[in-house]
Parts: structure tokens; sequence; C-alpha cells
């Protein structure tokens, strides 16, 4: 499934051969592989998979794209109502 | 949540839509590839927000879906052995088999688990040696290097009581298929925005060069979706074709390169066949020489497989975008989700079982008009 | 070897042939459930109280109105954050009976105890059901144990049964809700299945969300003298969540409703653990909320009325009923869009109560 969930890393710890961590998914704790991120460190974000944190969220990114999203609309608004009303 | 609310505010979605309405001069048949965006679209209705020129058309981005009938009965079949603890995702147990499913083997007093995660499986493993524990690994590249570390953990510790079945197949190849096949229509994709995250995008350009279709890759949640059809339909508008991020926060061009160095070792690529599509070359995984001791297929012998599909099943074509699930015409009569024929009824990113569970047998229109 | 039920002279035994076995959805609350009790429960017992299909049963004893209902309790594990199978036992069955507008008088309780069960464990589920019963202001005054072979009977099964009386004017059933009706949810859903959740094998998670299992009969009737007969419906969400009692509400009434997402009140950490489970908390069973169909012009007194009591203090209006698509239950999005909420089909969480 591609059901991905985004969450913040709370604890990093080795579990046998694995790298493992608590991860907070809006005041869920779960535990989570973290071996494919090797570089993800506590109060990071990540998206996860069945268990598997596979990506790092890119914060300034998602601040970025929130931006875009506000500005959209604005230069219209000033230019007067748009066609499709 | 963070990073999950904020992409599904409803004044910046319907500023979106606006938007995309106000550049849309022509009609286009845009195709998601991921189940997991058809739920997403149906489940919102964000289709009920895009102009009426815009057709969003599903794609066969359902591994439970187009896992071959074979295989799904040679899952039935072990999981019906009385030494076997079967493990899989939620959403398999209900997919029909050539005579049954998950469900009725657990009823029929098969040792069924659902688990959230293939390394739940390896833990049965772990605390269960006399039984012969066998996980379904069943998905895209997302799931792929779940499955491959479940496996690689095993070999590490030489767990000789866990095996996986595995039936992995690959975004790219699909989407050529698709483009290839004499009744394509499709003008433009939206990339799977997870299977990217794993794999990066580097193989799309290829596909752009030789289709000429826009492919942007996509989120799940309505703002990521409302955005990859807006910078979808400005490319087909300005006609353009090229790849574009448009869930940055998440997928790099190069994706995640730990993850591709492992399954590179516990995956060889295949050719597969795609339950109502049909043999698509070199779009599947699975496992290598070395982890073939791991391979439940390998492990246990199940014979007299006679595979049998319902010739009222028009799953084939819903994969390929041909048909709308609602204009099937067994929907929501001979399938239902409590009585499907085909997987794409059942499985949680099924176009079909979407369409049920949200109520599409009305019309988009009407919908929005009730 | 019992001879297997003859199909042939039951009015539509289709659906049952499907099934030679019973499976878990049998139990779940959705339409595996409905079409057991409608297709075989009903059907052989035949008489028109039954067929009524609410949460309690009123029928006529002398001059007075008389409600039964009956419950049984199977939950696992039996000890969950923020409760245990006692408290289910007696709560359940106490809001079955308030929700068909009577007053909970007396619980039976029947045991079915699992040999080698610990007595501490015992004593523990009786000492809830009495505090449960002493808070909800019932007597449990009859009762009954079994105990079954090890391996059968998974440490404690517990039945209810419970009698009310319906005081005179009070009329509220799943067929009477109509166009115009305001639909009220006494709190927020999910917390109940979501908390059983965070303790099931496999798929365990930390949090802090407990069950909300609690005894309605005081919060209705506040309810009842602030509306009176405004109110037509109530019913509590258990198994199959608010959809599934939205829907058979629907069904009976034969109207449609139109429901608005925004306005549902979810606990952030239940909403959290439904999108980590890809669960819908709209389907996610309850054990201390009360869904109410209330005549608009009431609506707004019902509702402070719920707000007042502490078991209702995030009561919310979620929708109303419609003349159009009767049977249908319609959402708006979050984003103004609209979809269905369909009948769930089997179970989507197994041994949840």
């Amino acid at each position: 499934m591609c059901l991905a969930i985004p969450g913040r890393v709370e604890e990093i710890y080795q579990s046998g051969e694995a790298r493992m961590g608590r991860v907070n998914f809006g005041g869920i704790v779960k535990e989570v592989c973290l071996a494919y991120l090797p570089d993800i460190a506590i109060g990071d974000y990540t998206i996860v998979h069945v268990g598997f944190a596979i990506s790092k969220i890119d914060e300034a990114s998602a601040r970025q794209t929130l931006q875009t999203f506000s500005d959209m609309g604005l230069l219209e608004e000033e230019l007067g109502p748009s066609q499709d009303a | 949540m963070k990073y999950l609310d904020e992409f599904r505010n409803g004044e910046t979605a319907q500023k979106l839509a606006a938007e995309i309405r106000r550049n849309t001069t022509r009609p286009w048949k845009i195709m998601e590839v991921c189940g997991g965006q058809t739920h997403s679209i149906i489940r919102n209705g964000i289709d009920q927000l895009l102009p009426p020129e815009i057709e969003m058309v599903h794609g066969p981005g359902c591994p439970v879906c187009v896992t071959p009938l074979e295989m799904i009965d040679q899952a039935l079949a072990i999981a019906s052995q009385p030494n076997v603890t079967f493990c899989s995702f939620g959403d398999m147990l209900r997919v029909p088999g050539s005579e049954k499913d998950l469900f009725r083997v657990r009823g029929d007093g098969g040792d069924v688990r659902i688990v959230y995660s293939p390394l739940d499986a390896v833990k049965l493993a772990r605390q269960n040696p006399e039984r012969e524990v066998v996980f379904f690994g069943v998905g895209f590249e997302t799931t792929a290097p779940a499955n491959a570390m479940a496996v690689y953990l095993a070999k590490q510790e030489g767990l000789r009581n866990f095996s996986a079945l595995i039936s992995h197949v690959l975004v790219p190849p699909a989407i050529a298929a698709i483009m290839s096949s004499p009744t394509n229509c499709i003008d433009a994709f939206l990339a799977a925005g997870h299977v990217c995250s794993v794999m990066g995008y580097r193989q799309y350009p290829e596909l752009v060069e030789r289709f000429h279709v826009p492919i942007v890759v996509t989120g799940f949640e309505p703002l990521d979706i409302l955005e990859g059809i807006r910078r979808t339909v400005n490319q087909l508008e300005a006609g353009e074709a090229r790849v574009e991020n448009a869930y940055e926060r998440i997928v790099t061009l190069e994706g995640n390169v730990t993850a591709q160095t492992l399954l590179q070792d516990v995956f060889e690529v295949v050719d597969r066949s795609w339950r109502g599509i049909g043999m698509i070359p070199a779009s599947g995984w699975q496992l290598r020489e070395a982890y073939r001791d791991f391979d439940a297929s390998r492990r246990f012998s199940v014979r007299d497989i006679h595979t049998v599909e319902s010739p009222l099943c028009h799953s084939g074509e819903v994969l390929q975008g041909i048909l709308k699930p609602n204009q099937c015409p067994a929907f929501g009569k001979e399938c239902t989700p409590r009585k499907p024929l085909g997987a794409t009824m059942v499985s949680s990113e099924g176009a079909c079982a979407a369409y049920y569970n949200y109520g599409r047998f009305i019309s988009a229109d009407q919908l929005a008009h009730a | 070897m019992p001879e297997p039920p003859d199909f042939s002279n039951w009015s539509c035994p289709l659906p049952l042939r499907d099934y030679p076995t019973v499976v878990m959805g049998h139990g779940g609350g959705g339409k595996l459930s409905a079409e057991l009790v409608e297709h075989l429960f009903v059907p052989a017992f035949h008489n028109e109280a039954l067929s009524n299909l609410g949460d309690a049963s009123v029928v006529p004893l002398n001059q007075e109105r008389l409600a039964i209902s009956t419950d049984s309790y199977v939950v696992q594990p039996l000890f969950f954050p923020g409760g245990s199978i006692g408290e289910l036992a007696v709560n359940g069955t106490v809001n079955d009976l308030a929700v068909s507008g009577a007053r909970p008088l007396y619980l039976s309780v029947g045991m079915i105890l699992e040999e080698g069960f610990a007595m501490n464990a015992l004593g523990r589920i009786v000492d809830d059901m009495a505090k449960a019963a002493r808070t909800a202001g019932v007597q449990i005054v009859t009762g009954d144990t079994k105990v079954v072979e090890k391996g059968h009977g998974d440490g404690c099964y517990i039945n209810t049964a419970g009698v009310g009386l319906v005081p005179a004017g009070v009329n509220v059933g799943p067929s009477l809700a109509r166009s115009g009706d305001v639909i009220l949810l006494s709190g927020s859903i999910g917390d109940h299945g979501m908390a059983i959740m965070s303790v099931r094998e496999g798929l365990e998670f930390e949090t802090t969300i407990q069950s909300d299992t609690a005894a309605l009969n005081g919060l209705i009737t506040d309810v009842f003298r602030a509306a009176g007969s405004s109110v037509h419906v109530m019913r509590d969400p258990t198994r199959g969540g608010a959809a599934s009692s939205l829907n058979e509400i629907a069904a009976a009434s034969q109207v449609g409703m139109v429901i608005e997402e925004v306005n549902i009140p979810v606990r952030t950490e239940v909403r959290s653990a439904c999108e980590l489970l890809g669960m819908d908390p709209i389907y996610v069973a309850n054990e201390g909320k009360v869904l109410i169909f209330v005549a608009a012009d009431a609506a707004q007194a019902a509702l402070d009325v719920l707000r007042q009591h502490p078991l209702g203090k995030d009561a919310a209006m979620i929708g109303k009923v419609v003349d159009q698509h009767p049977g249908m239950v319609i959402a708006r999005t979050s984003i103004g869009a609209t979809r269905v909420i369909a009948m769930q089909i089997g179970e989507q969480l197994p041994r949840i109560c």
C-alpha cells in the first residue's frame, strides 16, 4: 500500500542489525525502522510506510509549497474578478 | 497532524481548483497511476472540483489488484497448510482467488494474521520457531524496501522458519505498457509520489522522450493532487512534455539511495504478468538466487492450481483506464465488496472499491448536487 | 453431525448460501451482521417487536411499556486503556435501553469463564461491573455462571440483558427520523476502537487514547427534559461506528442524510491513529456516545444541554435529515465536495466489544 504518514523522530536506537526509532504521529508513537535514513536525527520529520521511514521531509520545501499556495490567486484578486465566476 | 492537515485545507483546495479551471481550455485525460491517489481523489471528491474538460483516468496502481491469480491461489494453498502462520497486510484478506479468499481460509481454521509491517512477520517467526511463518510481500517500489529488509534480516539471523511470497511490480514499465497500447488515450501522468520517494524519478525522462507526455510526480493529499494536476494542465495547455516534481518536500531526483542499494542486493528484475492486463516485460521483482531459500514459492510445493477468473469481471479494463468502475455491468450488482469478482473491488487501493465505498453509483455531477 | 439447515423455505436464503460457515464479519455490525439477523433470526423468531430492530425492544406490559435489551461481550483484550469487559457489559446494555427511551432498571448477567482464568482478574471485572452499575443507577439482580474447559472461551465472555420502563409520551425509534431533523453527536468518535487497537497484537502503538465507555442514561434524561417529543431517534454507535448507525436509521426511516465532515468531533490522537492504520473514524466503534435526531427548532436547546453534561462537552451538530436520496447518507468533504458514507461490509476490527 502506498499509505505513508508523516511523523516526528523522538528517539533512535539499535535493535540487533537494524537501526530503529520511536516516531510520533500526531500523538501516537510507534516503533519504526530507520535503517533507510542513516542521516535522520531526533526532531526531524519523516514519512513512514509499513513501519519503515522512507524519506525525510524537507521542512523548508514544505513551507515553500504552502507559501506558493497562499500566494496563488492574489494577483488575480488584485487585477479584478476572474472570468470563471 | 503536521505535514498532513495543512495539505487538506478546504479554502486552498478551492483556490487551486479555480486556478486549474482558469487555465483549462481543452479536454485532457490525465492518469493517476497510484491507487492511493485514486482513493484520495474519490474519497475527497477532488474530481468534483475540476472543470468538466479534465477527466481523471484511474491507473493500475494497485499492487494487490495486479498480483496474478496464480499467486493468489498459491498464497491461499500455502495459508491452508496446518503448520503455516500466514501473514499479510489487511486488505489482502478479501481478495478473491479462484475459489475462496484468506478470510475463508481463516474461517476454515488457517492461521492467517494481519500485520502492519513485514518486520512483525519476522518477529512472529522468531517467537514461534515451530511454525512456518510466511509473509505475503505484495507491493510497488514503495513497499519493496520493507519487504527486502525483512528477508535480509531473516537471512542474517538464520531464521529458517521464515519465508516470503513476493509479488512486486514496477511503475515505469506499466506506464510504458499503457502508452504503447493501441487503445491508449492518456495525455499525461501523475507519477506515484511515494514510489518516487524510494526510486527517485530518473527513469521518467526516457518515458517523456518516447511518448511525449508530461509526467508530474504527485503526492496524496488533496492539495498535493490538485497541485500535480495544475502543473500538468499548464504543461498540456502549453504543448510541453517534461518531468516535473510537485512533491518536493518528500521526493528528490535520486530517491533513497540506501534503500535502492538493498533492493539491488535482494531483488532482480523479472517479466511479470499483471492480473487483468497481461505480461509486461521487466515489470516485476523476484528474490535473487542468494535469497531463494527464503522464497515461499520455492519452499512450499503447491500442486493442482487451476485458476478460474470470473467471466463477468472487467478489472483489467478498469486497471488500464479503459472503463470506469461504474461503467462495468457487474458493478454494484454481481460484484460488490461483499462478494467481489476481482481484486479491484476489495483492495484499499482498488478503483472499484473506491467508487463503491464512496458512492459513485451516481455520477459525480449528481452527487455534487445532492 | 447435525443436518445442514434447509434454506429452501426461507424467504431469501441466497446471501447465507454464500457463507457455509460463520465468518468474523457476521459479528462486525456491518452488512454481514445485518444479513444474518434479517435472514436467519428474524424469520425464525417472527414477531413485531423483534422486526423493529431497535437497540432495545419496547413491548406492552399491562399499562406500561417495557424495554428489553441484550448484548454479549467478547472483547479482546479484557482490560484495555480506559476500561474492561466489565464496564462495557453494564454500560452497553444500559445505553441500549436508554436510547430506546427507557429508564434502565435491572440487569441480568451471564458469565462464561474459561478454566484456569485468574480469580483476581475475575474479581477486577466484577468490581468494574459493580461500579458501573452504581454509576448508572441500575441493579444487577440475577445471573448465571458457566465454566468451559481450558482452550475454549478466551478467558471470559459476558452476556447482559436489561429491562427498563419507557415513560408515557416518549416515542423514539430508528424509523422515526423526519426530513428537517438535525443530527447531533454527543462527543468525539473513534476513541473506543482505537484504544483497543493500541493494545492489539501486531498493531500496538503508544498513546493516551482511552475507551469512552460510559452510561449515557443521565445525559439522555437531560436531553428529553430539554427537547421532549422533538427527539425522534437516538442510537449509540458501537460496532460499525457512526456510519453504520446513520445508515441503519436512514434505511429504517427511509430518509436521506447530509453530514458535514468537518463538524464531526474527532480527537487529534484518534485521527492520527486512524491515519496510521488506514481507517476512517466514522466506522470505528464507540462505547459512550449517542447520536440524536431532533426537530430543528429544538436542536439548539438539546445541544446546549448536551454540552453542559460532562459526557457531552464536545457535542456537535453534524448534519441533517433530508427528503432526497432516501436511505443514503452523504457527506460534504473537507474540500467542499461530496461523497457517500456507505454501510460497512464486515468488520473493520474484530472483537471490538
